[in-house]
Protein backbone atom coordinates (compact mmCIF):
# COMPACT_ATOMS: atom_id res chain seq x y z
CA UNK A 1 0.00 0.00 0.00
CA UNK A 2 1.11 3.51 -1.25
CA UNK A 3 1.37 6.62 1.45
CA UNK A 4 2.07 9.87 -0.73
CA UNK A 5 2.17 12.90 1.47
CA UNK A 6 2.88 15.12 -1.56
CA UNK A 7 -0.19 17.52 -1.93
CA UNK A 8 -1.25 16.16 -5.81
CA UNK A 9 -3.23 13.87 -6.97
CA UNK A 10 -2.98 10.17 -5.63
CA UNK A 11 -4.20 7.01 -6.03
CA UNK A 12 -4.45 3.48 -4.47
CA UNK A 13 -4.55 0.38 -6.93
CA UNK A 14 -7.10 -0.81 -8.12
CA UNK A 15 -6.56 -4.46 -6.10
CA UNK A 16 -6.92 -2.25 -2.95
CA UNK A 17 -9.78 -0.05 -3.76
CA UNK A 18 -8.88 3.08 -6.20
CA UNK A 19 -9.16 6.62 -4.51
CA UNK A 20 -9.01 9.20 -6.76
CA UNK A 21 -8.25 12.33 -4.91
CA UNK A 22 -8.77 15.93 -7.28
CA UNK A 23 -5.91 18.12 -6.38
CA UNK A 24 -6.02 21.32 -5.29
CA UNK A 25 -7.32 23.71 -7.62
CA UNK A 26 -6.15 27.49 -7.85
CA UNK A 27 -8.98 30.14 -6.38
CA UNK A 28 -10.75 27.06 -4.93
CA UNK A 29 -9.22 25.93 -1.73
CA UNK A 30 -12.42 25.34 0.02
CA UNK A 31 -13.70 22.49 -2.18
CA UNK A 32 -14.28 19.68 -0.26
CA UNK A 33 -12.90 16.64 -1.39
CA UNK A 34 -16.33 14.40 -0.99
CA UNK A 35 -19.25 15.67 -2.92
CA UNK A 36 -21.24 17.74 -0.92
CA UNK A 37 -24.72 15.86 -1.06
CA UNK A 38 -22.66 12.44 -1.50
CA UNK A 39 -22.14 13.72 2.10
CA UNK A 40 -24.89 14.66 2.87
CA UNK A 41 -26.72 11.58 2.27
CA UNK A 42 -24.03 9.37 4.12
CA UNK A 43 -24.72 10.86 7.04
CA UNK A 44 -28.54 10.55 6.79
CA UNK A 45 -28.60 7.35 5.86
CA UNK A 46 -26.19 6.65 8.91
CA UNK A 47 -28.54 7.90 11.15
CA UNK A 48 -31.61 6.35 9.83
CA UNK A 49 -29.98 2.86 9.83
CA UNK A 50 -28.79 3.36 13.07
CA UNK A 51 -32.11 4.58 14.35
CA UNK A 52 -34.01 1.69 12.81
CA UNK A 53 -31.95 -0.66 14.24
CA UNK A 54 -32.00 0.78 18.13
CA UNK A 55 -35.30 2.71 17.88
CA UNK A 56 -33.80 4.25 21.34
CA UNK A 57 -35.54 7.78 19.67
CA UNK A 58 -38.28 7.06 17.94
CA UNK A 59 -39.67 4.87 20.76
CA UNK A 60 -39.20 7.84 23.64
CA UNK A 61 -40.92 10.15 20.78
CA UNK A 62 -43.95 7.93 19.77
CA UNK A 63 -44.42 7.32 23.60
CA UNK A 64 -43.98 11.20 24.55
CA UNK A 65 -46.58 11.93 21.72
CA UNK A 66 -49.08 9.51 22.69
CA UNK A 67 -48.68 10.18 25.95
CA UNK A 68 -49.41 14.25 25.87
CA UNK A 69 -52.49 13.37 23.27
CA UNK A 70 -53.88 11.38 25.59
CA UNK A 71 -53.74 13.72 28.17
CA UNK A 72 -55.16 16.48 25.74
CA UNK A 73 -58.18 14.45 24.80
CA UNK A 74 -58.79 13.53 28.18
CA UNK A 75 -58.28 16.89 30.01
CA UNK A 76 -59.72 19.21 27.57
CA UNK A 77 -64.04 18.67 26.87
CA UNK A 78 -64.51 20.92 23.69
CA UNK A 79 -67.13 21.99 21.44
CA UNK A 80 -66.73 20.90 17.64
CA UNK A 81 -65.95 24.94 17.15
CA UNK A 82 -63.82 25.10 19.80
CA UNK A 83 -61.69 21.70 19.39
CA UNK A 84 -60.78 23.28 15.53
CA UNK A 85 -58.63 25.90 17.28
CA UNK A 86 -57.61 23.99 20.41
CA UNK A 87 -56.03 20.98 18.13
CA UNK A 88 -53.61 23.08 16.05
CA UNK A 89 -52.20 24.24 19.75
CA UNK A 90 -51.98 20.27 20.94
CA UNK A 91 -50.54 19.67 17.46
CA UNK A 92 -47.32 22.14 17.69
CA UNK A 93 -46.96 21.74 21.31
CA UNK A 94 -46.56 18.10 21.13
CA UNK A 95 -44.01 18.32 17.82
CA UNK A 96 -41.95 20.93 19.62
CA UNK A 97 -41.41 18.67 22.85
CA UNK A 98 -41.27 15.44 21.09
CA UNK A 99 -38.54 16.71 18.73
CA UNK A 100 -37.09 17.93 21.54
CA UNK A 101 -36.00 14.25 22.92
CA UNK A 102 -34.95 13.39 19.14
CA UNK A 103 -32.91 17.41 19.07
CA UNK A 104 -31.44 16.19 22.20
CA UNK A 105 -30.08 12.71 21.49
CA UNK A 106 -28.42 13.17 17.68
CA UNK A 107 -25.67 15.36 18.41
CA UNK A 108 -25.11 14.44 22.02
CA UNK A 109 -24.61 10.65 21.35
CA UNK A 110 -21.83 11.08 18.54
CA UNK A 111 -20.25 13.49 21.39
CA UNK A 112 -20.47 10.97 24.09
CA UNK A 113 -19.19 7.96 22.08
CA UNK A 114 -16.26 9.86 20.00
CA UNK A 115 -17.73 9.75 16.71
CA UNK A 116 -18.41 13.05 16.22
CA UNK A 117 -14.55 13.46 15.92
CA UNK A 118 -15.01 10.70 13.27
CA UNK A 119 -17.41 12.62 10.95
CA UNK A 120 -15.15 15.22 11.60
CA UNK A 121 -11.32 13.97 10.67
CA UNK A 122 -13.59 13.06 7.37
CA UNK A 123 -12.62 15.23 4.02
CA UNK A 124 -16.05 16.61 3.71
CA UNK A 125 -17.76 20.88 3.87
CA UNK A 126 -18.75 20.84 7.39
CA UNK A 127 -22.04 22.30 6.60
CA UNK A 128 -22.76 18.55 4.78
CA UNK A 129 -22.36 17.30 8.41
CA UNK A 130 -24.64 19.81 9.55
CA UNK A 131 -27.23 18.76 6.39
CA UNK A 132 -26.90 15.38 7.16
CA UNK A 133 -27.84 15.65 10.29
CA UNK A 134 -30.73 18.36 9.91
CA UNK A 135 -32.20 15.35 7.62
CA UNK A 136 -31.68 12.72 9.82
CA UNK A 137 -33.93 14.47 12.56
CA UNK A 138 -36.37 16.38 10.11
CA UNK A 139 -37.32 12.71 9.12
CA UNK A 140 -37.86 11.38 12.73
CA UNK A 141 -39.63 14.81 13.39
CA UNK A 142 -42.33 13.99 10.51
CA UNK A 143 -42.95 10.80 11.58
CA UNK A 144 -44.15 11.86 14.96
CA UNK A 145 -46.75 14.49 12.95
CA UNK A 146 -47.64 11.99 11.23
CA UNK A 147 -48.62 9.91 14.25
CA UNK A 148 -49.79 12.94 15.66
CA UNK A 149 -52.18 13.42 12.73
CA UNK A 150 -53.20 10.16 13.30
CA UNK A 151 -53.88 10.22 16.86
CA UNK A 152 -55.97 14.11 16.62
CA UNK A 153 -58.08 12.91 14.07
CA UNK A 154 -59.08 9.66 16.08
CA UNK A 155 -59.13 11.42 19.44
CA UNK A 156 -60.48 15.12 18.52
CA UNK A 157 -62.71 13.95 15.52
CA UNK A 158 -61.20 16.58 13.32
CA UNK A 159 -60.18 16.26 10.02
CA UNK A 160 -56.20 17.06 9.81
CA UNK A 161 -55.69 15.32 6.32
CA UNK A 162 -55.70 18.66 3.96
CA UNK A 163 -52.94 19.85 1.56
CA UNK A 164 -52.07 23.03 2.81
CA UNK A 165 -51.93 21.84 6.74
CA UNK A 166 -49.78 19.40 5.56
CA UNK A 167 -47.68 21.88 4.13
CA UNK A 168 -47.56 24.13 7.52
CA UNK A 169 -46.16 21.18 9.20
CA UNK A 170 -43.60 20.43 6.90
CA UNK A 171 -42.69 24.04 6.39
CA UNK A 172 -42.68 24.14 10.49
CA UNK A 173 -40.65 21.30 10.99
CA UNK A 174 -38.06 22.58 8.36
CA UNK A 175 -37.68 25.55 10.52
CA UNK A 176 -37.92 23.99 13.53
CA UNK A 177 -35.04 20.93 13.17
CA UNK A 178 -32.88 22.99 11.38
CA UNK A 179 -32.55 25.84 14.49
CA UNK A 180 -32.82 22.97 16.36
CA UNK A 181 -29.54 20.92 14.79
CA UNK A 182 -27.39 23.85 15.00
CA UNK A 183 -28.27 25.17 18.77
CA UNK A 184 -27.59 21.03 19.66
CA UNK A 185 -24.18 21.54 18.12
CA UNK A 186 -24.15 24.66 20.17
CA UNK A 187 -25.36 23.00 23.39
CA UNK A 188 -23.39 19.76 23.15
CA UNK A 189 -20.37 21.00 24.70
CA UNK A 190 -22.00 21.95 27.57
CA UNK A 191 -22.61 19.83 31.01
CA UNK A 192 -25.96 20.76 31.43
CA UNK A 193 -26.91 20.60 27.90
CA UNK A 194 -30.25 18.34 28.06
CA UNK A 195 -31.53 21.22 30.08
CA UNK A 196 -29.81 24.29 27.75
CA UNK A 197 -30.99 23.23 24.48
CA UNK A 198 -34.92 24.20 24.78
CA UNK A 199 -33.62 27.60 27.04
CA UNK A 200 -31.59 28.18 23.72
CA UNK A 201 -34.27 26.83 21.31
CA UNK A 202 -37.86 28.18 22.21
CA UNK A 203 -36.79 32.40 21.78
CA UNK A 204 -35.00 31.36 18.22
CA UNK A 205 -37.75 29.43 16.90
CA UNK A 206 -40.64 31.32 18.56
CA UNK A 207 -41.52 33.18 14.91
CA UNK A 208 -41.67 29.75 13.10
CA UNK A 209 -44.46 28.28 16.05
CA UNK A 210 -46.01 31.77 15.79
CA UNK A 211 -46.46 31.34 12.21
CA UNK A 212 -47.04 27.74 12.27
CA UNK A 213 -49.58 27.77 14.99
CA UNK A 214 -51.31 30.86 13.15
CA UNK A 215 -51.52 29.34 9.98
CA UNK A 216 -52.68 25.95 11.37
CA UNK A 217 -55.67 27.52 13.06
CA UNK A 218 -56.50 29.81 9.99
CA UNK A 219 -56.72 26.58 7.94
CA UNK A 220 -58.67 24.18 10.04
CA UNK A 221 -61.65 26.92 10.89
CA UNK A 222 -61.40 27.17 6.71
CA UNK A 223 -60.18 31.06 6.82
CA UNK A 224 -59.74 33.19 3.90
CA UNK A 225 -55.92 33.13 2.20
CA UNK A 226 -55.29 36.12 3.63
CA UNK A 227 -55.43 35.02 6.63
CA UNK A 228 -52.91 32.33 5.98
CA UNK A 229 -50.94 32.91 3.31
CA UNK A 230 -49.06 35.82 5.19
CA UNK A 231 -47.96 33.29 7.78
CA UNK A 232 -46.90 30.62 5.53
CA UNK A 233 -44.84 33.40 3.69
CA UNK A 234 -43.11 33.90 7.09
CA UNK A 235 -42.45 30.36 7.71
CA UNK A 236 -40.50 30.32 4.41
CA UNK A 237 -38.73 33.50 4.96
CA UNK A 238 -37.63 31.51 8.92
CA UNK A 239 -36.72 28.49 7.03
CA UNK A 240 -34.32 29.92 4.61
CA UNK A 241 -32.94 32.14 7.80
CA UNK A 242 -32.45 29.19 9.40
CA UNK A 243 -30.94 26.97 6.98
CA UNK A 244 -28.62 30.13 5.99
CA UNK A 245 -27.51 30.02 9.02
CA UNK A 246 -26.90 26.43 9.26
CA UNK A 247 -24.93 26.36 6.32
CA UNK A 248 -22.66 29.47 6.95
CA UNK A 249 -21.94 28.72 10.82
CA UNK A 250 -21.84 24.97 11.70
CA UNK A 251 -18.15 24.91 10.69
CA UNK A 252 -17.58 27.76 13.50
CA UNK A 253 -19.46 26.07 16.16
CA UNK A 254 -17.82 22.55 16.01
CA UNK A 255 -14.62 23.62 15.96
CA UNK A 256 -12.86 23.67 19.17
CA UNK B 1 15.93 17.89 6.26
CA UNK B 2 14.41 20.07 3.05
CA UNK B 3 11.14 20.66 2.81
CA UNK B 4 9.84 18.16 0.78
CA UNK B 5 10.99 15.09 3.29
CA UNK B 6 8.79 16.83 5.67
CA UNK B 7 5.36 15.42 6.11
CA UNK B 8 4.45 17.15 9.26
CA UNK B 9 5.74 20.73 9.77
CA UNK B 10 4.97 22.72 12.42
CA UNK B 11 6.58 25.94 13.66
CA UNK B 12 5.59 28.07 16.80
CA UNK B 13 2.91 26.29 17.45
CA UNK B 14 0.81 27.61 20.39
CA UNK B 15 -2.61 26.57 21.64
CA UNK B 16 -4.61 28.60 25.20
CA UNK B 17 -8.09 27.08 25.93
CA UNK B 18 -9.02 30.82 27.87
CA UNK B 19 -6.04 32.20 30.24
CA UNK B 20 -4.07 28.24 30.33
CA UNK B 21 -2.02 28.11 27.96
CA UNK B 22 -1.61 24.06 26.45
CA UNK B 23 0.87 24.20 23.52
CA UNK B 24 3.85 27.23 23.91
CA UNK B 25 5.88 27.70 20.63
CA UNK B 26 5.81 23.79 19.85
CA UNK B 27 7.89 22.96 16.66
CA UNK B 28 8.13 19.83 15.57
CA UNK B 29 9.47 18.19 12.14
CA UNK B 30 8.44 14.60 10.81
CA UNK B 31 10.03 13.52 8.07
CA UNK B 32 7.80 11.18 5.69
CA UNK B 33 7.75 7.45 6.65
CA UNK B 34 9.14 8.13 10.17
CA UNK B 35 6.99 6.62 13.61
CA UNK B 36 7.32 9.26 16.18
CA UNK B 37 6.22 8.44 19.61
CA UNK B 38 5.30 10.91 21.65
CA UNK B 39 5.52 10.43 25.31
CA UNK B 40 4.24 13.28 28.09
CA UNK B 41 2.54 13.48 31.40
CA UNK B 42 -0.99 14.42 31.31
CA UNK B 43 -1.83 17.84 30.50
CA UNK B 44 1.80 17.96 28.72
CA UNK B 45 -0.66 19.31 25.52
CA UNK B 46 0.25 15.31 23.62
CA UNK B 47 -3.85 14.91 22.48
CA UNK B 48 -4.45 18.97 21.98
CA UNK B 49 -1.48 18.92 19.63
CA UNK B 50 -2.87 15.37 17.92
CA UNK B 51 -6.26 17.88 17.83
CA UNK B 52 -4.51 20.18 15.98
CA UNK B 53 -2.61 18.05 13.69
CA UNK B 54 -6.32 16.68 12.99
CA UNK B 55 -7.83 20.01 12.20
CA UNK B 56 -10.11 19.00 15.07
CA UNK B 57 -8.81 22.29 17.03
CA UNK B 58 -7.33 25.67 15.71
CA UNK B 59 -4.19 26.30 16.60
CA UNK B 60 -3.69 29.97 18.55
CA UNK B 61 -1.36 30.61 16.61
CA UNK B 62 1.56 29.50 14.64
CA UNK B 63 1.85 26.86 11.78
CA UNK B 64 1.39 23.74 11.15
CA UNK B 65 1.61 21.88 6.80
CA UNK B 66 0.89 18.25 6.76
CA UNK B 67 1.73 16.94 2.83
CA UNK B 68 2.34 20.63 2.01
CA UNK B 69 -1.11 21.24 2.72
CA UNK B 70 -1.30 24.30 5.65
CA UNK B 71 -3.92 24.39 8.65
CA UNK B 72 -6.80 25.01 9.06
CA UNK B 73 -7.53 26.99 5.37
CA UNK B 74 -6.77 23.37 3.53
CA UNK B 75 -8.40 21.12 6.19
CA UNK B 76 -10.19 19.19 3.97
CA UNK B 77 -7.23 18.11 2.32
CA UNK B 78 -5.19 17.58 5.22
CA UNK B 79 -8.14 14.96 6.35
CA UNK B 80 -8.19 13.48 3.37
CA UNK B 81 -4.49 12.12 3.88
CA UNK B 82 -4.98 11.61 7.97
CA UNK B 83 -5.93 8.26 9.56
CA UNK B 84 -6.60 8.48 13.29
CA UNK B 85 -6.78 5.89 16.13
CA UNK B 86 -7.48 7.11 19.21
CA UNK B 87 -8.23 5.50 22.82
CA UNK B 88 -12.35 5.78 21.77
CA UNK B 89 -13.07 3.55 19.06
CA UNK B 90 -14.82 6.09 17.05
CA UNK B 91 -17.63 3.68 15.83
CA UNK B 92 -21.27 3.28 15.98
CA UNK B 93 -21.81 0.35 17.86
CA UNK B 94 -25.74 -0.46 17.16
CA UNK B 95 -24.48 -0.85 12.88
CA UNK B 96 -22.22 -3.52 11.62
CA UNK B 97 -18.61 -3.54 10.93
CA UNK B 98 -19.39 -3.48 7.50
CA UNK B 99 -22.21 -0.69 7.56
CA UNK B 100 -19.57 1.62 10.05
CA UNK B 101 -17.12 0.65 7.13
CA UNK B 102 -19.28 1.36 4.17
CA UNK B 103 -20.57 4.56 6.22
CA UNK B 104 -16.55 5.72 6.08
CA UNK B 105 -15.89 4.97 3.01
CA UNK B 106 -18.26 7.09 1.42
CA UNK B 107 -17.21 9.72 3.96
CA UNK B 108 -14.01 9.75 2.27
CA UNK B 109 -15.82 9.40 -1.34
CA UNK B 110 -14.06 6.06 -2.27
CA UNK B 111 -15.38 5.03 -5.84
CA UNK B 112 -18.55 3.22 -5.87
CA UNK B 113 -17.60 0.33 -7.46
CA UNK B 114 -14.35 -0.05 -5.17
CA UNK B 115 -15.88 0.37 -1.82
CA UNK B 116 -17.51 -3.15 -0.75
CA UNK B 117 -13.63 -4.71 -1.86
CA UNK B 118 -11.73 -1.86 0.47
CA UNK B 119 -14.11 -3.02 3.19
CA UNK B 120 -13.55 -6.48 2.84
CA UNK B 121 -9.95 -6.22 1.92
CA UNK B 122 -9.37 -4.02 5.27
CA UNK B 123 -11.67 -6.10 7.49
CA UNK B 124 -9.55 -9.32 6.26
CA UNK B 125 -6.41 -8.02 7.50
CA UNK B 126 -7.16 -7.10 10.83
CA UNK B 127 -8.69 -10.53 11.46
CA UNK B 128 -12.76 -9.36 11.49
CA UNK B 129 -14.05 -10.70 8.30
CA UNK B 130 -16.71 -13.42 10.08
CA UNK B 131 -17.64 -10.91 12.20
CA UNK B 132 -18.37 -8.14 9.06
CA UNK B 133 -22.22 -8.62 10.05
CA UNK B 134 -21.95 -8.62 13.60
CA UNK B 135 -23.54 -5.03 15.06
CA UNK B 136 -19.89 -3.40 16.78
CA UNK B 137 -21.92 -3.33 20.54
CA UNK B 138 -21.24 -7.13 20.26
CA UNK B 139 -17.32 -6.89 20.03
CA UNK B 140 -15.22 -6.98 22.94
CA UNK B 141 -12.62 -3.82 23.14
CA UNK B 142 -9.75 -5.30 21.62
CA UNK B 143 -11.96 -6.04 18.50
CA UNK B 144 -13.33 -2.64 18.19
CA UNK B 145 -9.86 -1.48 18.37
CA UNK B 146 -9.12 -3.44 15.84
CA UNK B 147 -11.97 -2.27 13.77
CA UNK B 148 -10.84 1.68 14.79
CA UNK B 149 -7.55 0.16 12.62
CA UNK B 150 -9.71 -1.06 9.57
CA UNK B 151 -11.42 2.25 9.68
CA UNK B 152 -8.33 4.62 9.62
CA UNK B 153 -6.61 2.88 6.78
CA UNK B 154 -9.50 2.24 4.76
CA UNK B 155 -8.90 5.73 2.18
CA UNK B 156 -4.73 4.52 2.46
CA UNK B 157 -3.95 7.77 4.06
CA UNK B 158 -0.42 8.77 4.16
CA UNK B 159 -0.21 9.81 7.73
CA UNK B 160 -1.17 7.91 11.12
CA UNK B 161 -2.00 9.93 14.00
CA UNK B 162 -2.55 7.24 17.02
CA UNK B 163 -4.11 8.81 20.36
CA UNK B 164 -3.13 6.57 23.24
CA UNK B 165 -4.87 3.44 21.21
CA UNK B 166 -3.80 0.69 23.60
CA UNK B 167 -6.27 2.69 26.78
CA UNK B 168 -8.25 0.03 27.86
CA UNK B 169 -6.99 -3.18 26.75
CA UNK B 170 -5.52 -6.40 28.51
CA UNK B 171 -2.21 -7.74 27.33
CA UNK B 172 -2.79 -10.24 24.85
CA UNK B 173 -5.61 -7.72 22.86
CA UNK B 174 -2.79 -4.65 23.14
CA UNK B 175 0.42 -7.22 22.13
CA UNK B 176 -2.42 -8.19 19.11
CA UNK B 177 -3.01 -4.51 18.73
CA UNK B 178 1.34 -3.97 18.35
CA UNK B 179 1.39 -7.07 15.74
CA UNK B 180 -1.63 -5.13 13.54
CA UNK B 181 0.47 -1.54 14.00
CA UNK B 182 3.38 -3.34 12.40
CA UNK B 183 2.05 -5.47 9.88
CA UNK B 184 -1.35 -3.34 8.79
CA UNK B 185 -1.07 -0.17 9.86
CA UNK B 186 2.45 1.58 9.67
CA UNK B 187 3.87 0.48 6.09
CA UNK B 188 5.58 3.31 4.91
CA UNK B 189 3.49 5.69 6.64
CA UNK B 190 4.26 8.81 8.27
CA UNK B 191 2.77 8.19 12.11
CA UNK B 192 2.74 10.19 15.28
CA UNK B 193 1.72 8.08 18.35
CA UNK B 194 0.78 9.59 21.68
CA UNK B 195 1.30 6.96 24.29
CA UNK B 196 2.14 6.48 27.97
CA UNK B 197 3.53 3.03 27.93
CA UNK B 198 7.66 3.88 27.20
CA UNK B 199 8.35 0.28 26.33
CA UNK B 200 6.03 0.08 23.65
CA UNK B 201 6.64 3.64 22.20
CA UNK B 202 10.37 2.82 22.11
CA UNK B 203 9.88 -0.56 20.33
CA UNK B 204 7.69 0.65 17.48
CA UNK B 205 9.24 3.65 16.85
CA UNK B 206 11.93 5.38 14.64
CA UNK B 207 12.11 7.97 16.93
CA UNK B 208 11.03 9.51 20.55
CA UNK B 209 10.15 12.68 21.55
CA UNK B 210 8.94 14.04 24.87
CA UNK B 211 6.63 16.54 25.16
CA UNK B 212 6.41 18.98 28.77
CA UNK B 213 4.40 22.10 29.48
CA UNK B 214 3.35 22.23 25.87
CA UNK B 215 6.79 22.17 24.23
CA UNK B 216 9.55 19.42 23.04
CA UNK B 217 11.49 18.89 25.80
CA UNK B 218 13.37 15.72 24.61
CA UNK B 219 13.61 14.69 21.09
CA UNK B 220 16.12 11.72 19.80
CA UNK B 221 16.40 8.88 17.44
CA UNK B 222 15.36 5.71 19.15
CA UNK B 223 18.49 3.51 18.52
CA UNK B 224 20.20 6.66 20.66
CA UNK B 225 17.37 5.61 23.69
CA UNK B 226 18.52 3.32 25.76
CA UNK B 227 15.10 1.32 26.47
CA UNK B 228 16.01 0.33 29.62
CA UNK B 229 17.37 3.85 30.18
CA UNK B 230 13.58 5.47 28.95
CA UNK B 231 11.79 6.07 32.67
CA UNK B 232 14.63 7.22 34.32
CA UNK B 233 15.08 9.89 31.42
CA UNK B 234 11.53 10.59 30.88
CA UNK B 235 11.18 11.52 34.83
CA UNK B 236 14.12 13.54 34.67
CA UNK B 237 12.80 15.39 31.12
CA UNK B 238 9.38 15.67 33.13
CA UNK B 239 10.19 16.41 36.04
CA UNK B 240 13.04 19.00 35.00
CA UNK B 241 10.42 21.22 33.12
CA UNK B 242 7.58 20.85 36.29
CA UNK B 243 10.25 22.62 38.61
CA UNK B 244 11.04 25.14 35.88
Amino acid sequence: MSANPEPTTHAVSAAEGAIARPARRAGRRHRPLTPFWRAVGAVAWKDLRAEMRSRELINSMVLFTFMTVMVFSLALELDKEARQTTVAGVLWVTIVFAGLIGLGRSLAAEKDRGSLDALLLTPIDRSALFFGKMIGNLLFVLVIALVLLALLTVLFNVTLLKPLLIVVMVLGTVGFTTAGTLLSSMSVHARAREAMLPIILMPVVLPVLISAVRASVAILEGLPRDDWFPWIQLLVVADAIFLAAGYGLFDYVVEE
Amino acid sequence: MSAAERTIEVRALTKTFGLNPVLRGLDLDVPRGEFLTLLGPNGSGKTTLLRILGALARPTSGTVRIGGWELPDEAEFVRAQLGVVSHLPLLYDTLTAEENLLFFARMYNLPREARRERVDTVLRRVGLARRARDVVATYSRGMQQRLAIARAILHDPAVLLLDEPYTGLDQDAAALLDELLREVAIGGRTVIMTTHDLRRGHALADRIAILSRGKIAFDAPCRDVNPDALPALYADTTGAATTR
